[in-house]
């Protein structure tokens, strides 16, 4: 993974003390709320309801076993012994105090992890496929253009105040993990016919009250230019963002309004100024950064199926999990491993200390000490010998991470919600915990097969519900919460946006509705091999509405 | 209507209730209740003034309700805001 050179250290290290300075003002009376705001933010300090929370970047969700532990000690030193891992990758801390936060940051330098971006109106952590690197069905690793674009966009101070927020994932596989049509920018590399390298780019994608799959802008760049043709994106959109409402501020607006091609046009006048110059990345630049992520020394192995089979037919806890939580690795005999951070009745996405630095332990027993924080709130282990399966499944078998789950129902996205979250309408928490309470039977989930619930607290959309297969979105109607179901939202290569079933149910019918969406696809399935989202796609909405709402839907209050 | 002013403490964002002292409490049941406008906004300038010394953030007037002599946030927002997360973080 990326070692930070000496600049890094040097610009991290005084952006800490230069933040000490900054909380020594504000705590003196020195600076008022209105003028600490944007410094705090810009180093990733909120004020949620309860407290301050500091949200930590995971670059492109690439974790080592060390900076894991140095998470866990911060949780303990500082928080109340929890972290919360979150729909891009990074990890938040509810219960910082102002005063602690440059001892925070400080701590976080020592582990070359930093909090700088994280928050504000300018470009935020780097988001990318969690497999990348390992997957098998992977053209190209990602991880080394998000950290050429980490290095170009960090306090970048051309686009310090952008009309608003940006945010930028990368896939280097033709299965999109990283849901790149619902960021403000999209790459996806392709290979050309000779089989180099190159990005597709999506523009102005992104969820929020005004949902936007991205647009395709170019099909194609040289990988080399991609620097400048952000730059190009990010110009167009500095200049022509709406600054005057918030709520239209984000780039999706901005190319909706123009229309793509007068947005393309746009964007390829300012391209051309600049093209060729000095943001095109210099080869020995790319060779650079590209060593920092040559594949780790993996033995040379084979693939030991058959075995696998056998114990998975022995110990068929052990087959659900290999099932659901295992996935293919591009180095013979090796395995990527998702830990469940999904088990039932627990909040999607939390880990406590104790667990973090037992995850290291296992990261550097059994994954060359290396990890992934992944979108939907999980961590992998993406270098785990096939042959070690069966010991590591008993290990996370006795830390209740081994829930055989990934990529079934219970593996809900969920936001902090009004649990913690200042702009929460409703709670999102205790949703996913009433329906992974509800769904306990692996051999049911198991038959359901490939189905995402994705839950937010309000249309803000961090918990992505437009794009869940199923997406809950919690309103507030008249003090009271209230649960709005989406159907058909996919954030995969075809993503989708959902459509809305019906009227707001309250949280104690939110189960059973699930389960009536369930029950409906798996008599209308043609075969098992057709997913909810297929299904979904060839029946419509309207089996789902009678079996949730009966024939002549009821009129409620939300 | 009953009401009460809140903020978060600056130095560790907690959240608090004035009280009748001029203090400010992270318990709501110590909190100064008003139940007309001139006494809120009295409330609301002692609050202005606590955030102008730095005391405090945003403070703001809730409606409360009182229960068996307890004092209840009528908003489900303040509510946890009040009494905290409902779900059992960290046990995990």
């Amino acid at each position: 993974m990326y070692r930070y050179d000496e600049f890094d250290h040097q610009l991290v290290t005084e952006r800490v003390e230069q933040f000490r300075k900054q909380v020594d003002r504000r705590l003196a009376g020195k600076l008022t709320e209105d003028q600490f705001k944007p410094l705090r933010l810009m180093n990733g300090l909120y004020l949620q309801l309860h407290a301050y929370m500091l949200r930590v970047n995971v670059p492109y969700g690439v974790l080592s076993a060390r900076q894991l532990r140095k998470l866990a000690d911060i949780a303990r030193r500082y928080d109340r012994g929890y972290g919360h891992f979150t729909t891009r990758q990074n990890i938040q801390y509810n219960w910082v105090s102002l005063a602690d936060t440059p001892d925070i940051l400080a701590d976080l330098a020592t582990v070359e992890m930093n909090a700088m971006q994280s928050s504000g109106n300018c470009v935020r952590n780097i988001t990318a496929d969690p497999f990348a690197g390992r997957a098998r069905d992977e053209i190209e690793d990602p991880r080394v253009w998000c950290e050429l674009i980490r290095q170009y966009s960090i306090l970048n101070p051309e686009f310090a105040y952008l009309p608003r927020k940006f945010k930028i994932a990368v896939t280097g596989a033709p299965n999109d993990r990283a849901a790149v049509g619902v960021h403000d920018i999209g790459l996806r590399m392709h290979h050309d016919a000779d089989g180099r390298p190159g990005f597709e780019v999506l523009v102005g994608g992104g969820q929020g009250r005004t949902p936007v799959i991205g647009k395709t802008i170019r099909d194609w760049i040289e990988p080399e230019e991609i620097l400048a043709y952000i730059e190009a994106i990010l110009r167009v959109y500095n200049l022509h963002g709406r600054r005057d409402n918030l709520y239209k501020a984000r780039i999706k607006i901005l190319v909706n309004a123009l229309g793509i091609d007068k947005f393309r046009e746009m964007v390829d006048a300012e391209w051309e100024a600049i093209r060729g110059q000095g943001l095109t990345v210099p080869e020995a630049e790319q060779a650079r950064i590209a060593q920092y992520f040559r594949p780790p020394a993996w033995a040379s192995l084979r693939d030991i199926d058959a075995e696998l089979e056998l114990q998975a037919t022995a110990d068929p806890a052990f087959g659900a999990w290999l099932n659901s939580n295992v996935s293919a690795h591009k180095a013979p005999g090796y395995a990527i491993v998702s830990l469940s951070l999904k088990a039932p009745g627990r909040e999607p996405g939390d880990l406590s200390a104790d667990k973090m630095d037992a995850v290291a332990t296992l990261a550097d027993l059994y994954s060359l000490g290396e990890l992934r924080v992944t979108h939907r709130q999980n961590l992998v282990l993406p270098d785990v010998r096939q042959a070690d399966l069966k010991e590591l499944f008993r290990e996370l078998v006795s830390l209740e991470l081994a829930t055989p789950n990934i990529g079934l129902l219970t593996d809900m996205i969920a936001c902090p919600g009004l649990d913690y979250c200042a702009l929460a309408n409703a709670r999102s928490i205790p949703v996913a915990q009433d329906i992974s309470r509800h769904f306990t039977a692996v051999d049911k989930l198991q038959e359901i097969g490939a189905l995402s619930i994705n839950i937010s607290g309000c249309m803000n959309a961090c918990g992505h519900h437009h794009v869940g297969n199923i997406g809950i979105l919690g309103v507030d109607k008249k003090g009271k919460e209230f649960f709005q179901i989406t159907l058909g939202g996919a954030s995969d290569q075809n993503a989708t946006l959902g459509d809305r079933l019906g009227p707001g149910l309250p949280q104690a019918e939110v189960p059973g509705a699930i389960e009536a969406i369930v029950d409906t696809y798996l008599a209308q399935r043609e075969s098992e091999q057709e997913t909810f989202l297929a299904t979904y796609r060839r029946v419509g909405i309207d089996p789902f509405k009678t079996a949730v709402y009966g024939e002549e839907p009821v009129r409620r209050v939300a | 209507m009953t009401q009460v002013l809140t903020a978060n403490r600056l130095d560790d964002g907690r959240v608090v209730f004035l009280t009748p002292t001029g203090d400010w409490s992270p318990d709501l049941n110590d909190a100064c209740t008003v139940s007309d406008d001139d006494a809120a906004q009295e409330l609301s300038a002692v609050g202005a003034l606590a955030e102008a010394a730095c005391t405090v953030i945003g403070p703001y007037l809730i409606e409360v309700l009182e229960d068996e002599g307890q004092l209840q946030a009528a908003a489900i927002r303040e509510a946890i805001r009040a009494a905290g997360p409902t779900v059992q973080a960290g046990q995990f």
